[in-house]
């Protein structure tokens, strides 16, 4: 792949011009769609101005706050002033939503601080909106809004990976309730592998026989893999639900065989076995297509000539055929197992609460909490582990053996 | 002019067409509600009759509650929603966010004897920016053909896996949840939410949740709970009333709703902060907190209107011509042993409760 390409040194002749004409459209589709997006969501996970733009005179008077005991009266009168002005701005409810990440219960506390503030012109502040809610009285209040001031912050990536960060600065792990994501990558990862190696052993025969079978048999057994991986997505896993589910068509063909009684039906689905039955499925086209391709590429006159030496079919097959499909094999697993790691709308259908894997998450962030700094972070960290995977696959079995077909 | 200009001159029509054109078509507003056989009797009870009286077309859109998209919407300063039909909680927390426009509850239109709607409306259903409009409230129910011996009927049976064996379904949110743990956990109906203000009654609550976890399909959309116990997935689930009295009347499923403990609160319709449609939706809401309107939706399905109008004229189902009091929440029999929802609590602990609930789900 590498050096396939190159440019000149000296200035672009108008062959070169107008190759770069061809492509610009295709470059800038690429830079509007995916790297700028991309790009923008990225920026997200570290960088949040909504408290430092909403409060910035109650930041300033906290600069000379120790975090020992309260801020002084004028950081009060500050916030007070500003929050009405958010109020006002209708700005107070994202600024009240990044508080309430740090310190969960400050929402409410917030807002109502701002209501009750509507009508108050004077102070004493401190004594007033500790009446309104003894959160005010409480340092961590104020850790909070700190905290969250902070324009460019490494809160999202910590807490991705089940981190905080304490008040005096250290990093320590997460609450025990609230650790949750470094299990949840991991149950991807390990998900994703097991739905890989499944997808690699039925996948495997299947392309040998498309790839070994007389052109008109070929054909036809490749429409038979193309037809469901050109049915809808949400076809395909909502058959799923219907195969699997407690009264569905397995069950009733099992009960109705005797192999299991009426009420002891088996749950397949809305947990782990619907998510990798269903996603196993869905992604094995994923791993005959390039499988096949590769496989076309073998001739078969090298079995027969292991075979005339004296080779074992076993053995012929594991030191002839299996070595020069590994490209195949590798460029499915890796096709797969990447496309099982981002998967979203299958385990959120048939997957249940055991069943959900780390992008259910990020649309969960994306989606219902709003919090997409934390959603970003989610990502990057899922996307930094991609390119380690990508890396190790490189230095281990090379890129450039893969054949995508 | 030659052909290039011709294309030239179009595409500036277009472009300006696209500009204008659509920006002051105040015929139409946006309203979301729950879908399904609510929506319908929505639809059927206030949308239609709306557009017949005034004109303005009204576009429907569902979802599954929480205020995360109207959030969504006010942030980004694209607001398509203009009317949504809340839970009460959401509707004083979006009122404080700055999410929901006020509503002067005396701007709205008196009852049909003349009352002063201020008066009309059941003491304590008005905040804020929220205009209540229906009783519902979620109860579960189970499926005849698929209990053959003794039937469930409190609470605490819905949590108990040994008398009941089977899968449950239960909406994907920590309200609602929680009360029904406690109630099952043998908490007096005044005593839950003084418990799940403190943190042992709260971890009481997850601890009896966690005891039926495994077995537990989590469920969205209220038009789920009915189909699930139709296709017998589960055994019995948690639903809003109305829904499975649509699948009993008007399907004929052999559906039995659990009134035990049944949680039962208040639904309020309210306008997006800041939707360029404001007068429209105002409109909508006055014409949708009319008594006659909550009394037609109240024909269609069993929730009761919260003016004290507007039941004398629900009567009948509008198709099936069964009475509804009986079916209706609120109804004495059927609330003897109901807890109404607390929605300032909810106020004050849903972040950190929903929090709190998806991590748990997660584990």
């Amino acid at each position: 792949m590498a050096g396939s390409v190159r440019w000149s040194a000296g200035p672009l002749d108008r062959a070169q011009i107008r190759a770069l004409g061809l492509v610009a459209p295709l470059l800038l589709f690429i830079g509007v769609t995916f790297i700028a997006p991309l790009g923008t969501m990225l920026m997200r996970s570290v960088h949040d101005p909504v408290v430092a733009d909403a409060l910035p005179e109650t930041l300033a008077q906290l600069k000379s706050w120790d975090g020992e005991g309260l801020p002084p009266e004028a950081a009060y009168a500050a916030l007070a002033r500003e929050l009405r002005r958010a109020a006002a701005a209708r700005t107070l409810g994202q600024m009240a939503g990044r508080v309430n990440r740090v310190q969960v219960g400050l929402r409410s506390v917030v807002t109502r601080t701002a209501r009750e503030l509507r009508e108050v012109e004077q102070g004493p502040w401190r004594t007033q909106m500790a009446a309104v809610d003894s959160a005010w009285a409480d340092p961590a209040t104020w850790y909070a809004i700190q905290v969250t001031g902070e324009r460019f912050t490494a809160r999202h990536y910590l807490n991705a990976v089940d981190l905080q960060q304490l008040a005096d600065g250290s990093v320590a792990a997460q609450a025990e309730e609230r650790r949750i994501y470094v299990r949840l990558f991991l149950r991807t990862l390990a998900v994703s592998g097991l739905i890989t190696l499944l997808c690699l052993l039925l996948g495997y025969p299947v392309a040998h026989l498309i790839a070994n079978s007389s052109p008109r048999r070929a054909s036809l057994l490749l429409i038979l893999v193309l037809v469901p991986f050109w049915t809808s997505l949400l076809v395909r896993t909502t058959a799923w639900i219907v195969l699997l589910q407690s009264q569905g068509v397995l069950n009733d063909l099992m009960v109705s065989l005797g192999l299991i009684n009426d009420s002891g039906r088996l749950a397949m689905v809305y947990n782990m076995t619907g998510t990798i039955v269903a996603m196993t499925h869905v992604l094995l086209p994923f791993m005959v297509l390039p499988l096949y391709s590769v496989m076309r590429g073998i001739p078969a006159t090298h079995m027969n000539a292991a075979a005339s030496l004296g080779a074992t079919p076993l053995r012929a097959f594991w030191r002839v055929y299996w070595p020069q499909s590994l490209p195949g094999v590798g460029a499915g697993a890796l096709l797969v197992f990447i496309l099982a790691i981002g998967y979203y709308i299958t385990p959120a259908l048939v997957g249940g609460s055991s069943g959900q894997l780390i992008s259910n998450m990020i649309a969960y962030h994306m989606q219902t909490s709003l919090n997409w700094g934390l959603a970003a972070a989610l990502g990057g960290v899922l996307l930094a582990g991609v390119l380690i995977l990508y890396w190790l696959y490189d230095r281990l079995v090379g890129v450039e053996r893969m054949g995508l077909g | 002019m030659n052909d290039r200009q011709t294309t030239a001159v179009i595409t500036v029509l277009i472009a300006l067409c696209a500009a204008g054109c659509g920006s002051d078509e105040p015929d139409s507003i946006t309203a979301v509600s729950w879908g399904g056989s609510y929506g319908r009797a929505v639809q059927e009870g206030v949308n239609v009759p709306f557009t017949e009286s005034t004109g303005i077309r009204v576009d429907v859109e569902d979802y599954n509650g929480g205020l995360a998209q109207i959030r969504a919407q006010v942030d980004i300063g694209d607001i398509h929603w203009d009317v949504v039909d809340l839970e009460i909680s959401d509707a004083v927390r979006g009122c404080d966010e700055g999410l929901l426009e006020r509503i002067d509850v005396n701007a709205l239109e008196p009852g049909p004897d003349g009352t002063p709607a201020a008066e009309d409306f059941l003491t304590g259903s008005q905040v804020g920016c929220g205009v209540s409009t229906l009783f519902w409230s979620t109860v579960y129910a189970y499926n005849e053909n698929n209990i053959p011996g003794a039937r469930p009927t409190t609470m605490a049976d819905f949590f108990d896996l040994n008398a009941f064996p089977g899968r449950r379904g239960m909406r994907r949110v920590p309200q609602v949840n929680l009360e029904f743990a406690l109630i099952a956990d043998g908490v007096p109906l005044d005593q839950v939410y003084a418990q799940l203000d403190t943190p042992e009654g709260l971890d009481r609550a997850f601890a009896k949740l966690e005891t039926i976890k495994d077995e537990v399909i989590w469920w969205e959309a209220g038009a789920q709970p009915p189909q699930m116990l139709a296709d017998g997935e589960v055994i019995m689930t948690t639903a809003y009333n109305g829904r499975i009295f649509n699948a009993q009347v008007l399907e004929d499923q052999p559906f039995v709703i659990v009134w035990d403990g049944q949680l039962l609160d208040v639904g309020q319709i309210a306008i997006v902060a800041g939707t360029p449609r404001l007068e429209e939706a105002m409109r909508y809401v006055t014409f949708a907190s009319m008594a006659e309107s909550m009394a037609r939706i109240g024909r269609r399905i069993s929730y009761s209107p919260v003016r004290k109008s507007g039941m004398p004229l629900v009567t009948t189902h509008v198709t099936a011509g069964v009475d509804m009091e009986p079916h209706m929440p609120a109804s004495p029999a059927n609330a003897a042993r109901a807890l109404r929802y607390d929605w300032s609590w909810w106020v004050d602990h849903q972040d950190a409760m929903n929090e709190r609930f998806s991590a748990w789900l997660a584990r």
